[in-house]
């Protein structure tokens, strides 16, 4: 395929940008393989100097045209939520701007998305892709204990497709009995550590649901690693996102929960979260009362309520407090997970990340964490952020589950203000990432397709861009003071409130980001 | 403590072996003894290192429910005015029914002198009181609004309070306006209340007038009053229309035709604009603060709970028409340079809450400290907002009870958030303001007007609150105020929007009391706490520089007088001591130790994890054995924050045993 041919009108002069919060610019927009670029006329706008505007055209959600006889205007939304309209002289100008935009939006082949072309002179391929590398979080647990050992049974992506190549299990289990478990969990995702909490010992564990079915099948392999993972005469807890009733459900479709009885040192708990397409349209429906200025305030409050965002929030923020409370108060071990354990349950294990663990506030630390629990724990970024709110386009895999965490880590930085070492600038950056990006961070399901793709030898890492010094400097808090207290949020309605950066259309907070 | 109590009209002083019920977690209580004197209840804790105390002033009771006794005794629910709600468990019915008796009778007085401000004694003396009661002077207000001038004037019609006793004695009305007008006009309104200045707008000569509704029925006119609207916008030379905003309902408005009140008529009147702002009347306000209160009040409600009761509520959709009429009178004045007449049905209520979120918004000094104060006494005390009617101080009709100030206390919380630099001042100043309101324990807010606060000797008999708030403005002070900041100057315009997020539910005041609901953290604190090391490090600077300086001169003197052994001895000296100011590290280092013990950060969490830790074990094991209990040994655990805590003694002793201190004395 040739970019070429999808662009069918290369340069337009004398259009017109308007967004919220910014006088509206005249100028000369082009249509390249991967960016929209309006720059201003010289003099066309006195007082704001140069305009430039530098848009991904994967950041585009929908195109929406209305055309009259001489001109027409496009109203472009982006996965960021933000809104541009554009006022195109020509009719036939406009559609084929239009039509440009659609087709290279949608193009959906990994490899031909802007990262691998990316080349900015001032950052070297493969820096960064190796900040993170499980072996130097491994090698934290190990000063401290034995009984974990890091196994390379899916060092060729086969046992688990979805799992990186290495993992951390129990010591005492071998590979043959990982081989084994794998087969009894949905995408053979069996239990690995997650977290070890170094006050205590205990461990965070997390998998996907066990192949029980309707025939209460068992797996002895599965139920010896679970075992291993726990000392002698230690109780652990499993916590389930989904709803006891859901996960009875599931055994209809080959899928459940552990029984009581084959798994007798360990009590289960539930903590249903949303996701998939509830949460999805969740959003939608946020985003749309966010956007309608028309609303009064009974209506903001209602379909504020009826969007269930904050509920979900809530959820969330309350299933990652049990499972922390589960390992601090209880000294307990906790296996979480849902179905397939590529969503909620990396949002309740990360979530109980932050709360626990005072090096998972820092700046490093956190992008440790997204890296180890997000993107090598194999979250679908690719399929869960294909397309955003706007999109008209029929859903599929889309659902803002990881927007969901960073709004959850931002009402921890609202009730702890000093204790996160980055700023919601930060967490504002991430989520546009996720959806449209110059780096290659989120790209692809999991470290398998990433290493199909050639990801970390043709792209640059995110990592290595935040991590200059310009761009660290704007992501620090300036309040932080480490705190080596886990910190409890208060999950009262009255404590969460809307996170309104992304959500607010004005424009202004992210001049930068695109260049403006 | 004993001797503190001396509680005449009730029967028991004292209560022992008591439980203060934590609201959020119902398994926690502590077990006190609750003391009744005649201007506090008083609770105090058992344990025996902190001995926590809560004090309640009387006047700040709002309601008392005795509830059915159970085994373990006698439930009594007070719920406060400054939303503070405390569950108790008394031991004996009989105890519980004299606590709820003296209660009823000490929390509803009968007479002025049976409140607090008349017994509290901060032991300053008769100049310090007088000097308290001056440091908000109107006059002065008004000069610095630009009048007396040649539109404006004081008129002296009301000197006895003959033309309208809820009115200030001095009011400013247009120079044309004779006084055969004035009380013309007066005649022609409900209570006498006729159009008086409440600000004016140096820049553009347009003003803000306030008046009740006119008399004028089915088709009543009265040209005093029609020539009193005249002269208000010739007032105004620059302008050739006033508008005249009506802040009720339409419909309201319209009902009170009948009862021969009613609003002008545009064809009556030359030159005005009508226009009706759809702000409810204070009984409408009162039941949605008593839903919203309610929605507060819900044990861990469901996000959809919450949400629900608020839009139910109305609180906001209230709070928002508020500050849509005063967004609508500012951009008059500001935008259109016309001048605005603004009533209601008496003009004590809406009117005041209108005119002052217009000249809030309008007028960069009422977001200072000071200004603020003046604000209130200007829009609110010397107005005749019936203070002593819509916050129940002494026993009265509860239909006359209404939030009236409140609303116009949020409004300005509300503009707070959207404008983080413009205030000088912090929210605690508005929540101390709010308590104050309702406390009387400073003179302010006694009555229901000038009049009656000069028949009793209010300014002799009692304390002025602003004099108390100024003198601990360190407390107050907003610390991303500045000054110079492009939010600081001109008119405020605010986003309007529901979905601007401009309106949000006031964690911070109608929660107040539960304090694990409320961020960890104090930002505002902390910055302060640095703003004052700064400054204080900017000083030592400076004190440095100087000397620096003044060793360069001693040195170069040196130099030239070099033969002088005497002056030369005495400059040595000097530059030594110098040198020894100069190094001073004790000093310095001292400043620099101390400072991260004074962030905030720091105490709070150390606070805040150990008391969860308590907490923490009460609360969840009973949960999780639940669980083993059922037969599948499932069960969806919902769970509850594990700082549900909530109220955290040792945090709650900060603030407010400072305050307690300082009661007693």
């Amino acid at each position: 395929m040739e970019f070429a041919e999808l662009i069918k009108i290369a340069k337009v002069e004398n259009v017109q940008l308007s967004c919220p919060g910014l006088l509206p610019v005249k100028g000369t927009l082009c249509i390249t393989s991967h960016h929209l670029l309006l720059s201003s006329q010289p003099g066309g706008n006195g007082e704001q100097g140069m305009v430039e505007l530098w848009l991904l055209l994967r950041n585009i959600d929908a195109v929406e045209k209305r055309v009259a006889s001489s001109s027409g205007s496009i109203t472009l939304k982006c996965k960021d939520l933000k809104v541009l309209q554009l006022e195109i002289p020509g009719m036939e100008e406009c559609l084929n701007i239009s039509r440009s935009i659609e087709a290279l939006s949608s193009v959906e082949s990994v490899m031909m998305m802007y990262p691998f072309f990316y080349r900015p002179q001032s950052m070297k391929l493969k820096d960064g892709w190796q900040l993170y590398p499980l072996q130097h979080y491994y090698q934290q647990i190990a000063t401290e204990t034995t009984a974990w050992r890091l196994s390379c049974v899916n060092g060729e992506f086969t046992v688990c497709p979805s799992y990186p190549a290495a993992v951390i299990v129990p010591t005492a289990v071998d590979d043959n009995t990982l081989k084994k478990a794998a087969r009894f969990h949905q995408g053979g995702r069996f239990p690995i550590l997650s977290y070890y909490h170094k006050k205590n010992g205990t461990v965070l564990l997390r998998s996907s649901q066990p192949l029980i079915g309707p025939n209460r099948k068992r797996c002895p392999e599965d139920e010896q690693l679970l075992s291993a993972a726990l000392n002698r005469g230690e109780r652990g807890f499993i916590i389930d996102t989904r709803s006891a009733q859901a996960a009875k459900q599931a055994r209809m479709m080959g899928g459940g929960t552990e029984s009581k009885s084959s798994y007798p040192c360990w009590r289960r708990l539930h903590g249903p979260l949303e996701r998939g397409r509830p949460l999805q349209e969740s959003f939608i429906k946020l985003v749309e009362a966010c956007n309608d200025t028309s609303l009064s305030m009974d209506r903001w409050l209602s379909k504020l309520e009826s969007s269930k965002w904050l509920a979900h929030l809530k959820g969330a923020l309350s299933t990652a407090c049990l499972a922390a409370q589960c390992m601090e108060r209880e000294e307990a071990c906790v296996l979480v997970h849902g179905a397939e354990g590529t969503d909620t349950t990396l949002l309740v294990t990360a979530l109980a990340q932050v709360i626990l663990d005072p090096e998972c506030r820092t700046l490093t630390g956190f992008q440790g964490l997204l890296e180890r629990e997000w993107i090598k724990a194999g979250h679908p970024f690719h399929f869960r952020c294909a397309r955003s709110a706007y999109s008209h386009a029929r859903l599929k895999q889309e659902a803002p589950i990881f927007l969901l965490f960073l709004d959850c880590v931002w009402q921890l930085g609202r009730q702890f203000p000093f204790s996160l070492e980055f700023n919601e600038h930060l967490l504002l950056v991430l989520f546009e990432h996720t959806y449209a990006s110059s780096y290659g961070t989120f790209l692809c399901n999991s470290e398998k397709e990433r290493c199909l793709c050639e990801v970390k030898e043709k792209t640059h890492s995110l990592w290595s861009w935040l991590n200059q010094p310009s761009q660290q400097k704007k992501h620090l808090n300036p309040l932080y003071t480490y705190n080596a207290l886990v910190i409890w949020p208060s999950v009262e309605p009255q404590s969460l409130q809307l996170w309104q950066d992304p959500l607010t259309l004005d424009i202004r907070p992210r001049f930068k980001q695109w260049g403006l | 403590m004993g001797e503190q109590i001396r509680a005449p009209s009730s029967p028991r002083a004292w209560v022992e072996n008591v439980r203060l019920i934590d609201r959020i977690s119902s398994r926690k209580a502590v077990l006190g003894t609750l003391y009744l004197t005649a201007t506090h209840v008083i609770f105090v804790e058992n344990v025996s290192e902190t001995r926590k105390e809560t004090w309640v002033l009387h006047s700040q009771i709002s309601s008392i429910e005795k509830q059915a006794t159970t085994a373990t005794g006698c439930p009594l629910l007070i719920r406060c005015k400054n939303f503070q709600i405390i569950q108790l468990i008394i031991p004996q019915e009989r105890d519980c029914h004299d606590v709820y008796i003296s209660l009823i009778r000490l929390a509803r007085p009968v007479k002025y002198e049976e409140l607090y401000c008349f017994s509290f004694n901060p032991k300053l003396d008769k100049e310090e009181r007088e000097q308290g009661w001056k440091l908000v002077g109107l006059k002065e207000e008004y000069n610095r609004m630009g009048v007396p001038n040649n539109y404006w004037q004081i008129s002296d019609v009301n000197r006895d309070y003959q033309v309208c006793d809820s009115y200030p004695a001095e009011v400013y009305v247009p120079k044309s306006a004779t006084a055969h007008v004035i009380v013309g006009s007066s005649k022609f309104r409900s209570r006498r209340r006729f159009p008086a200045l409440s600000y004016y707008c140096k820049d553009n000569n347009a003003s803000i007038c306030r008046s009740s509704q006119p008399l004028s029925g089915f088709s009543a006119r009265c040209l005093e009053d029609e020539q009193m609207l005249q002269a208000i916008r010739k007032a105004n030379p620059g302008s050739n229309f006033i508008y005249v905003v009506d802040t009720r309902p339409k419909l309201n408005a319209m009902a009170n035709r009948a009862a021969g009140k009613g609003y002008e008529n545009e064809d009556n009147y030359s030159n005005i604009k009508f226009q009706f702002i759809g702000i409810e009347n204070i009984h409408v306000m009162r039941s949605s603060l008593q839903k919203m209160l309610e929605v507060c009040e819900l044990r861990s409600p469901s996000m959809s709970d919450f949400l629900w009761g608020l839009e139910n509520s109305g609180w906001l959709k209230h709070i928002k028409a508020i500050m849509d009429a005063g967004i609508f009178i500012a951009k008059a004045v500001a935008e259109e340079g016309v001048s605005v007449l603004v009533h209601c049905s008496d003009g004590w209520d809406r009117t005041a809450q209108v005119c002052s979120v217009a000249s809030l918004l309008l007028d960069p000094f009422y977001r200072t400290m000071k200004g603020f104060m003046v604000l209130i006494e200007k829009d609110w005390v010397s107005f005749g907002h019936k203070f002593n009617h819509r916050y129940g101080n002494l026993d009265g009709d509860p239909k006359e009870i209404s939030p009236v100030i409140d609303q116009f206390i949020e409004c300005v919380w509300q503009l707070m958030e959207q404008f983080p630099c413009a205030f000088e001042f912090n929210e605690r100043f508005l929540i101390h303001i709010q308590h104050h309101i309702y406390s009387c324990q400073f003179g302010n807010f006694l009555c229901n007007s000038q009049k009656e606060r000069r028949e009793l000797k209010i300014q002799e008999r009692t304390y002025s609150l602003w004099a108390h708030l100024w003198k601990n403005r360190a407390d107050y002070m907003n610390p991303l105020y500045r000054e110079d900041h492009s939010q600081t100057q001109g008119t405020l315009r605010p986003q309007t929007a529901p979905c601007n997020f401009l309106y949000k539910f006031w964690n911070g005041m109608y929660n107040r009391f539960e304090k694990g609901m409320h961020p960890r953290q104090s930002v505002t604190d902390y910055l302060m706490a640095v703003k004052e090391e700064t400054q204080q490090l900017e000083e030592e600077l400076e004190v440095l520089e100087e000397r620096l300086a003044e060793l360069k001169k001693v040195q170069l003197n040196n130099r030239k007088q070099n033969s002088k052994q005497q002056d030369r001895n005495k400059h040595i000296e000097l530059s030594t001591s110098n040198n020894s100011i100069a190094n001073t590290p004790q000093d310095y280092s001292s400043n620099v130790k101390s400072f991260p013990s004074r962030s905030p950060s720091q105490g709070d969490e150390e606070d805040s994890a150990l008391i969860l830790t308590q907490d923490n074990l009460k609360s969840s094991d009973p949960d999780l054995s639940a669980t083993s209990d059922q037969e599948s040994g499932v069960e969806d655990l919902s769970c509850r924050s594990p700082s549900g805590g909530g109220c955290l003694p040792s945090e709650d002793s900060g603030k407010d045993s400072d305050e307690a201190v300082f009661l007693t004395v």
